[in-house]
């Protein structure tokens, strides 16, 4: 028999027998601040995303205020912006900052460290019978090194010459030459530092996660047995480990270009009418180092809010998952291809046409896994016992985006269409739609569900169907039309459409649209509130398990502790999608498999 | 009824296992800068060079210091201490020898005019030389506090965890680096 350590036992070992070490003192900073407790560093990340999704969220309100309005003046916006917004009017170099800064801080900070920092943390030893991470130390450092990356980047909003504007892609030469513009110079250098503090984040935070999914099960948890969140979070840890470090490569060597005059991004520029030095670079080798990264990002924000809708979906209709299988095989299948299909992002780069139909076919076939599991999403809610729960609502929300937004996906995935549709509006409705919005829907999903875990108590349930109502109409609202103004043409990151008689007519559709999502955002500011009001002010959950799920975490005391259960780790004995079965409303893992009970 | 068969699994240790991830996880960003390195190559104006014979003695040593660690580690399993400890210093001062002989590497090929933005196959080298170097001192790091832990008349260590990590991770440089110079040579 092996010896115990303290977080590397063996399955078997795994319970009970640790949990006296962590009844030690603890401190109000080793608490609250520099905890080790994996529950508390996903609150951590939780609060900071929510601060970052404000923050992002009031950008785009910003800029829709000058796309609504071009030839409005908001004289409060001078008064906080200062000469950004000179006489009230936001200025284009901010303008541009602002999108790359909105593109940014939704992409990494909220739906990545927020949305998987967030739910992995504290789902993974909750639902997969462990009392902590792995390596609860490097847990730790993981959300550190975020708050680090944070720092920097909201610094960045405070330099003079403004933060990165190059667009959040950052591609070279607006990201790789000081003089190219205002947000070129040292918001671009924070950008960069950041991001590198955020890859190491992701990494460390990555690390964890497989390793304490393959490696801290409790008895009887199978791979096949685990809830497919978990399933959803490890692929998404393995694209992040895998796809992170090429983007971590690609920074160092803009950096290099940056600070200390390499070429490996530039050639023959000119700037102003001065020659550059730089020599034998090229700008396409950082789009396919950034895209290697990019578009396997876009799973690493999407399967966690599939994971978890699959689990919200099956439990609040009563109802085991369809086609459990099915499901990790298409989740495997996706991953696997996420890393296959980043040049369709660059189809207008001159791409070899051949290579360029080689990736028109690897990303189509990413409509067959996708579709599978929207098959077995609608029915698994097949003839179930719904319970709209809002949680539940957001799940169904979730489902109804990512089907909308992946149908865009079939035409911007074929080369001869996206010579049209490339860089137009008709991208921007895509990628929010099923990728922004829909993750957002996820990640909403598992707040409302796991938020009596979390805290304790409950969020108030008037606000929250208000919440989604709202934002589901209003995010419909939003997208629907800009798929008519990019097959119209209209480019994006144009800062003032007015200038074009061809444009001019989307004048009244711009405004709608701003109109809606200054509402939306309102909506969310509620949601804030009531994320926050609840904490403290919440109804008191008084039933351990107050959804009648059958996942371990329902096993726990209502507000667990360092450790999660306060006596032995329960065993598994089935999988977790036992609803409905032999007559039993449900059946949690932990209950034995009876004598006459029938197979699954 | 459902028999559950619990059988005895030689699991390995999660911290080992973390440490192969991780080693994933630098195994693709080399992968990301080498493959940029060919999508270069293959592109006009590529220039060669002869690499510095510092280069080819820092590989000798780091496959000498990768033979000493792994016998420091053997001889820590058979608790023969002093010569743990003379092997682990052994094997510092071969990876600070590496380092220097890089550094050296790298200061002629500066004064042959080959600096990191002479050319951007010569910057290539530089930037995938330098980030392997930093994986090296990082693992220098972790061998000193082994040295100074070996040396601690206030604890003793018994758990061959540690010298395990270690290991794996300095074979790992070990072997990054004689590809990487495979590659350089290979696709000059």
């Amino acid at each position: 028999m092996s010896t115990v350590t303290a977080h590397g036992s063996t399955h078997h070992e795994a319970h009970g027998d640790e949990h006296q070490e962590h009844h030690h003192h603890e401190t109000f900073i080793t608490k609250y601040v520099f905890s080790q407790d994996h529950k508390t560093i996903a609150k951590q990340f939780l609060v900071t995303g929510i601060i970052w999704a404000i923050i992002g969220g009031l950008f785009s309100v910003i800029f829709r205020l000058q796309l609504g309005n071009p030839e409005a003046t908001y004289p409060f916006l001078e008064d906080f912006l200062g000469h950004w917004a000179k006489g009230g009017k936001l200025q284009p170099e901010f303008y541009y900052a602002l999108v790359t800064m909105h593109g940014t801080i939704l992409v990494f900070f909220v739906l990545t460290a927020g949305l998987s920092g967030t739910f992995a943390n504290f789902l993974i030893p909750l639902q997969i019978g462990a009392r902590d991470m792995a390596s609860p130390m490097l847990n730790m450092l993981s959300y550190w090194f975020f708050f680090l990356a944070s720092v920097i980047m909201m610094g960045s909003l405070f330099v003079q010459t403004g933060p990165a504007s190059g667009g959040w892609t950052v591609y070279p030469p607006l990201s790789a030459l000081g003089d190219a513009s205002s947000g070129s110079k040292i918001g671009m250098d924070l950008w960069l530092v950041s991001m590198a503090m955020f890859v190491v984040s992701s990494l460390l935070g990555g690390l964890n996660y497989i390793t304490t999914i393959l490696n801290m099960r409790t008895k009887g948890m199978s791979m096949t047995r685990m809830p497919l969140t978990i399933w959803a979070l490890f692929f998404t840890a393995v694209l992040g480990v895998l796809s992170f470090p090429v983007l971590l490569s690609g920074a160092i060597l803009l950096l290099f270009d940056r600070n200390l005059g390499t070429s490996f991004f530039l050639s023959d520029i000119v700037v102003a009418g001065k020659i550059m030095p730089n020599e034998g670079g090229s700008a396409i080798l950082f789009q396919h180092l950034f895209w290697f990264l990019g578009h396997p990002e876009v799973y690493i924000i999407l399967l966690p809010a599939m994971g978890m809708s699959s689990e919200i979906l099956s439990v609040n209709s009563r109802k085991p998952i369809f086609g459990y299988m099915a499901m990790v095989g298409s989740l495997f299948a996706i991953t696997i291809l996420a890393f296959l299909v980043w040049a369709h992002h660059m189809f207008v780069t001159g791409l070899n046409p051949f290579l360029g139909s080689v990736f028109v076919l690897l990303t189509l076939l990413i409509a067959v896994p996708s579709a599978i599991k929207v098959f077995n999403w609608l029915t698994t809610l097949w003839r179930g016992n719904i319970r709209f729960t809002p949680g539940m609502l957001f799940a169904i929300g979730f489902v109804s985006l990512f089907i909308s937004g992946g149908l865009t996906g079939i035409f911007l995935g074929n080369s001869a269409l996206d010579i049209h549709l490339h860089d137009t509006y008709f991208v921007i409705a895509h990628f929010h739609i099923v990728m922004g919005v829909a993750s957002f829907f996820g990640m909403f999903a598992g707040v409302y569900h796991w938020y009596p875990k979390m805290f304790g108590r409950y969020l108030n349930n008037t606000l929250a169907y208000i919440h989604f109502w709202v934002t589901i109409v209003g995010a419909y609202l939003i997208f629907w039309p800009m798929h008519y103004e990019g097959l119209a043409g209209m480019p994006r990151r144009y800062y003032d459409f007015s200038n074009w008689e061809s444009f001019k007519n989307f004048g009244g559709l711009n405004q709608f649209i701003s109109i809606i999502a200054l509402i939306v955002f309102a909506a969310q500011l509620m949601f804030v509130i009531n994320f926050f009001y609840s904490i403290w002010k919440g109804r008191k959950v008084t039933n351990q398990n107050p959804w009648g799920a059958n996942t371990l975490e329902w096993t726990a005391p209502i507000r667990p502790g360092h450790g999660n259960w306060p006596g032995e780790i329960p065993e598994v004995h089935r999988w977790p999608y036992d609803y409905g079965k032999d007559g039993k409303e449900f059946i949690p893992q932990d209950v034995p498999v009876g004598a006459d009970e029938s197979k699954h | 009824m459902e028999t559950e068969v619990i059988k005895p699994k030689n699991k390995i240790h999660p911290h080992k296992f973390t440490l192969w991830v991780g080693i994933g996880s630098i195994v693709m960003m080399f992968a990301g800068l080498t493959s940029a390195y060919i999508v270069k190559r293959n592109q006009a104006g590529w220039v060669t060079y002869d690499l510095p014979r510092s280069f080819w003695y820092s590989t000798l040593i780091i496959i000498f210091s990768s033979i000493t660690l792994h016998l420091s580690a053997k001889a820590f399993k058979e608790r023969a201490m002093s010569k743990y400890r003379m092997l682990i210093l052994s094997t510092l001062i071969l990876g600070v020898l590496f380092i220097v002989l890089q550094f050296m590497g790298f200061k002629n090929l500066y004064d042959q005019g080959l600096d990191w933005k002479s050319h951007v196959s010569v910057s290539f080298f530089w930037v995938i030389v330098l980030l392997h170097a930093a994986h090296v001192i990082g693992g220098i790091i972790a061998l000193i506090v082994m040295f100074l832990k070996a040396f601690s008349t206030k604890t003793r260590i018994y758990s061959m965890v540690p010298i395990d990590l270690i290991c794996t991770y300095w074979h790992f440089v070990d072997v990054l680096w004689i590809y990487l110079l495979i590659f350089i040579i290979m696709i000059k």
